[in-house]
């Protein structure tokens, strides 16, 4: 079955960020220069977070205005990346309406979450989880 | 490479240099700081003048692994006149990594008000004539969250009203909750005219040893989430320390005339815990979540169906200063307290203790209704509501002089017995004995956090204390070892974790090598460069003043012999002679 990795409860974020550095980790990087996930207030951190990653759309916005043919859909939504195909162009950037799609400025890419769930692990609030698609 | 972005406020300039010869030398962190400080500042500097320095310096764990989270600040103090140093959380440390730089040390100074932004490998200095004198600090934070973007990447350091007029206390805040709290550094800012300093970037770190590295980030990952170690501060939070210290008796009440508050209950942790807690937030990449925000639910006056609903931050030290310091059991009016200082940006233990002693000092007559201008009394909460706003714009002679702090005021009204300072820094929040006091006296920046004396107090609760020589050796080296976790730079709380073998583990997976006894040299390295530097600014431990007060209350039910506290330190004197000599 192919999975996804959903916003649980934003509700219980607390703010660290330990999903940002998790997705970052992945590629055995510190920081969150090629993460996937962000997380920030609602306005000040006392109204609460908002978390925002790629939710796995069945037809995403994004493969359709790729000039390149870069992303593909990916079994079960959401997209996988052709880095050697990509130009770096941006478009998915503004296509996607939550702004899901993040930007590693040193390779000058995309970077979308590939819902491997790495991050679950890490979120000790139970915010975010994979689920069955 | 390590980058120190130097900025210079007076020719509105900045440069980068790779200073990795400091941070191969000295770690990070305070290690760091200390050496541009003294690379940077002369001795003889006015604290609020231009010739003031500030460092800001993270270390090589911080981004890389969990609870790394914290920034330090050295400065001038212009509190104590001596060496400033505070830490702080929120997103300042990893947003200071992440726009690139190990360290920014700010010079000079603005004739104008500005704010500048730090990222994208430039700064920017921007005219904040139209935010400096806003009421609030909050206000101001929401203006530029609005105004930078960046949100979720970057820290929003800003001074409030106090800062602006100087207060010797006022302090730094940083995401709304968090501050460089003691020692001043607001009152630098202000004289610098910096309303604020935005930091953002999102970068990518590269890692030696990625799979060694994995394995102990997740090590420390499971003690800090599944194991006892930060209980404490992930549940009830710090604020736990209410009924704790007072069922032992050392939590400091009514400007220490006890060490015992019998209505704590309403103040504490727990209380708070059950009626007002309305959300927890944690630093950048630190799973603990240990800032308790209560729920502070308000009428307006005369219309009926209107509130408001006010999130403020609670926390031990806080709680102490301006609960059981001033007889406050009125759990709203505690919080509202709270609220204030962090509008003003003031320091929340020395703005307790100053109204602490000025409240004894009315009580007995040394200052009337005439220089007060509102009647302090233990417990009114409304009285010291006005009496912070009259501090911070200073309406008479009696608030300019509480504006520099406990010290400054009881040597001109008296009362210097119960002035509650140790080397003109305001005391933390532990009457719990000998290893609290001599932390507050002999510690780098007086603070408890120095070398934790409350907590040695604590484990001889009931027993007889080892000689003083012992306690002070004890001491030291809880302090040397401490200066390792402010250099990589370790929220304290994480401290059971981040143990030697953790410390050493989590550099090599960095490709940094040392040892048990290098990293240990080290710590007693930066601490004696610490000393040197504020013996160097005047520290003289010759002239420490000891409020006799502390004779004269009980701490944790036992009274404290003079003769104790001196052999401490005279050994502690000479131990220092040896050290620097």
């Amino acid at each position: 079955m192919a999975r996804r990795l959903a916003v649980l409860d934003a509700e219980r974020c607390v703010g660290c960020q330990m999903c940002m550095f998790a997705c970052s980790r992945r590629f055995s990087l510190g920081g969150y220069g090629r993460s996937a996930i962000h997380v920030r207030s609602v306005g000040g951190v006392e109204k609460g977070f908002t978390v925002i990653v790629c939710r796995a759309c069945i037809d995403p916005l994004c493969a359709k205005v790729c000039p390149t043919n870069a992303l593909r859909r990916r079994v079960g939504g959401g997209v996988l990346l052709d880095p050697s195909k990509c130009i770096g162009c941006g478009r998915c950037v503004d296509a996607c309406t939550i702004g899901a799609v993040f930007w590693d400025e040193e390779k000058n890419k995309p970077v979308i979450c590939v819902h491997c769930g790495y991050c679950v692990r890490y979120c000790p609030y139970n915010v975010i989880g994979l689920e069955e698609v | 490479m390590w980058n120190v972005l130097y900025i210079d406020l007076s020719r509105r300039d900045f440069w980068v240099e790779d200073r990795g010869d400091l941070f191969d030398r000295w770690l990070g962190g305070i290690g760091v700081a200390i050496q541009l400080f003294k690379e940077e500042v002369k001795p003889d500097a006015d604290p609020l003048g231009p010739d003031n320095v500030i460092v800001f310096a993270i270390g090589p764990l911080t981004c890389l692994y969990p609870m790394a989270s914290k920034t330090v600040a050295v400065f001038k103090s212009p509190l104590t006149g001596n060496l400033g140093e505070s830490h702080a959380g929120g997103r300042s440390a990893v947003a200071i990594r992440m726009a690139g730089y190990g360290a920014i040390v700010v010079k000079g100074a603005s004739d104008i008000p500005v704010y500048l932004t730090i990222g994208d490998g430039t700064v920017r200095f921007r005219d904040a004539s139209v935010l400096w004198g806003v009421r609030s600090t909050i206000t101001v934070g929401r203006i530029l969250r609005e105004r930078e973007g960046k949100r979720g990447l970057r820290t929003i350091m800003r001074i409030g009203r106090a800062g602006e007029n100087l207060v010797r206390y006022a302090c730094v805040i940083t995401e709304t909750y968090r501050h460089f709290g003691r020692l001043g550094l607001g009152a630098v800012f202000g004289s610098k005219k910096l309303k604020a300093i935005v930091v953002y970037g999102r970068e990518s770190i590269p890692v030696k040893n990625p799979v060694f590295y994995r394995r102990v980030y997740d090590d420390i990952y499971d003690l800090a989430v599944k194991s006892e170690l930060m209980k404490k501060y992930h549940d009830i939070g710090t604020s736990m320390n209410v009924n704790m210290l007072n069922t032992i008796k050392g939590l400091p009440t009514m400007n220490l005339r006890s060490s015992y508050f019998d209505k704590a209950e309403f103040i504490s942790g727990e209380y708070l815990a059950e009626t007002r807690l309305g959300r927890r937030i944690a630093c950048s990449h630190c799973p603990i979540a240990c800032i308790h925000l209560a729920a502070l639910r308000e009428p307006y006056k005369g219309e009926p169906y209107f509130y408001k609903t006010t999130y403020v931050s609670y926390d031990y030290e806080p709680i102490y200063a301006l609960g059981s310091m001033l007889g406050i059991s009125d759990t709203d009016g505690l919080l509202r307290l709270l609220d204030t200082v962090e509008i003003y940006g003031l320091d929340a233990m020395s703005t307790g203790v100053v109204l602490a002693w000025a409240t004894e000092a009315y009580e007995k007559g040394l200052v009337t209704i005439k220089d007060t201008l509102i009647e302090l009394r233990w417990g009114y909460v409304e009285g010291y509501l006005q009496a912070i706003r009259y501090i911070v714009d200073q309406v008479n002679q009696f608030y300019r002089d509480l504006s520099l702090g406990v010290d400054h005021a009881s040597r001109i009204y008296g009362g210097v017995d119960y002035a509650l300072a140790f080397g003109g820094n305001e005391m933390p929040g532990y009457s719990t004995g000998y290893g609290a006091y001599l932390t507050y006296l002999t510690g780098g920046r007086h603070s408890h956090l120095d070398s934790a004396g409350y907590s040695l107090d604590e484990k001889l609760l009931g027993k007889q204390y080892p000689p003083p020589e012992q306690l002070i050796d004890m001491l030291l080296a809880e302090e040397t070892w401490r200066q390792i976790l402010s250099s990589l730079v370790i929220c304290f709380f994480a401290r059971g974790i981040y143990t030697v073998d953790k410390v050493i583990e989590a550099l090599k997976a960095l490709g940094v090598d040392y040892s048990r006894e290098s990293l240990t040299d080290l710590g007693f390295d930066i601490y004696k460069e610490k000393y040197r530097v504020k013996m160097g600014l005047g520290f003289d431990l010759d002239s420490l003043r000891i409020p006799r007060r502390i004779f004269e209350t009980e701490s944790c039910s036992r009274m404290l012999d003079e003769s104790y506290i001196n052999a401490a330190l005279e050994y502690f004197k000479a131990k220092i002679r040896g050290m620097l000599s």
